[in-house]
């Protein structure tokens, strides 16, 4: 009796939890879009294309909490590994081309603009954002939680669920950012160095995706094996859609700098003859 | 150019792999027991090289179309060679040394591996031909290229 009182208990708080997760979500949306509204009403250019591109990355992370997927997740692990992966893998890409801190540089007051350019700089964050150390969290996250204990405490921890999921979004955009996000990112290796991390990354994803799919990992949960295999295929071809997403824009990013730089050098002889004209 | 479309050529061969093979006949598994953990280290780098390399050979073909330099007779030849290489690569790595999974399961192999490594050659000797019979000045000016 006192456990089933339990129960509902901890469900009632995770549906309250995922609603006011949702409307939470609501904050980032209406900012950017105000601040995105902004811009265009000082003629200002701002791709549309990056507002939709946030707009669906805050989708995913609401379709993601919400309580109907949450409840899912509670006892099927394949609903648990699709919350991770649009969590920590499909929303990410979205929420960082989307580059919200190229907005929010440009629409601050100049004194908080220049003193958030000037964290920008600091060496924390350059450590911090480096393709290598968002590999470590985000990747190692995942191996941490799903080849440790970590993954079934979260199944009966509401709040250590939460923080999972937080885990997950940060991480990943964290290195989503690293690898091609259009944001300024003082300091950031090359294009060789990002690639090289980037396949890194895809080889430990599937990787782990294999050891869970061959050692019916995570252990000690109540799924059953085909569950947990399932869950850890969805994983594997899952995860390839949206690191081919990621790699799709790193390269993309790398042809446009290219092109960009030879219609530079291109147009600069004219630039020098149309200046020298009194 | 070569590179570019080498690149183009292993990553679509990998697909077809995926694809055609493991999804559509499923004769290849996803994992079978005999997998050792190492080959299954190889096996994920691989497939991750092979992610990356279809999309990085795609926008290098891109950026040389945008300037003018693509040859296409190059290009198909540098296309072959890899899905080629990509395809003997498999057959003999990952298929007889690594033993990450075999062509097909239940049915005598020698003949499936000779068709597999095979069809490799045969891909990889077209490949070498058309790179052979292309015209000089674009393989000259596809090195000064890369030395760019």
């Amino acid at each position: 009796m006192e456990q089933h009182i339990q129960e509902v208990h901890s469900s009632l708080l995770e549906h309250s939890g995922g609603w006011s997760i949702m409307l939470l979500l609501l904050i980032p949306l209406l900012l950017y879009l105000a601040a995105a509204m902004k811009e265009h009403r000082r003629q200002q250019f701002w791709s549309r294309l990056r507002s939709l591109s946030f707009i669906s990355g805050i989708v995913l992370i609401a379709v993601a909490v919400s309580p109907v997927v949450t409840s899912a997740a509670h006892h099927d692990p394949r609903a648990h590994m699709a919350q991770h992966l649009v969590l920590g893998m499909f929303a990410p890409p979205f929420l960082v081309l989307a580059a919200p801190i190229t907005l929010l540089l440009r629409t601050l007051p100049l004194q908080a603009g220049r003193s958030l350019a000037r964290v920008l700089r600091t060496r924390g964050v350059h450590l911090l954002s480096h393709p290598f150390t968002a590999f470590a969290l985000n990747i190692g996250g995942m191996y941490v939680l799903y080849l440790t204990p970590l993954f079934r405490l979260s199944l009966s921890h509401p709040a250590l669920h939460i923080v999972v999921g937080v885990h997950f979004l940060a991480s990943g955009s964290l290195y989503a950012w690293a690898i091609a996000g259009p944001d300024p990112a003082p300091g950031r290796p090359g294009i060789r160095v990002r690639t090289a991390v980037l396949v890194a990354g895809i080889a430990a994803h599937a990787v782990l995706a294999k050891l869970m799919y061959a050692h019916l990992l995570p252990a000690g949960t109540p799924f059953s094996p085909e569950e947990v295999r399932d869950a850890a295929m969805l994983m594997y071809y899952g995860g390839d859609v949206a690191e081919l997403l990621l790699a799709v824009a790193l390269f993309a990013s790398w042809y446009r700098r290219r092109r960009r730089s030879r219609a530079r050098r291109r147009a600069r002889p004219v630039l020098v003859v149309s200046s020298a004209r009194p | 150019m070569l590179q570019a479309t080498a690149l183009i050529g292993i990553g679509l061969m990998a697909a077809v792999d995926e694809i055609v093979f493991h999804q559509l006949l499923a004769w290849h598994h996803f994992y079978d027991r005999s997998t050792s953990d190492i080959a299954l280290l190889s096996d994920g780098l691989l497939h991750a090289a092979e992610l990356v390399a279809v999309v990085a050979g795609f926008f290098m073909w891109a950026d040389l179309r945008h300037r003018n330099i693509a040859a296409p007779r190059l290009a198909w030849g540098g296309f072959l060679v890899g899905a080629g290489s990509f395809q003997i690569f498999d057959g003999l790595v990952d298929h007889k040394v690594l033993r990450v999974h075999q062509v097909r399961y239940g049915v005598e192999l020698l003949a499936y591996d000779l068709a597999w490594n095979a069809a490799g050659i045969v891909l990889l000797g077209l490949g070498l031909i058309l790179i052979g019979q292309a015209p000089s000045g674009n393989l000259s000016r596809s090195s000064r290229d890369a030395a760019e």
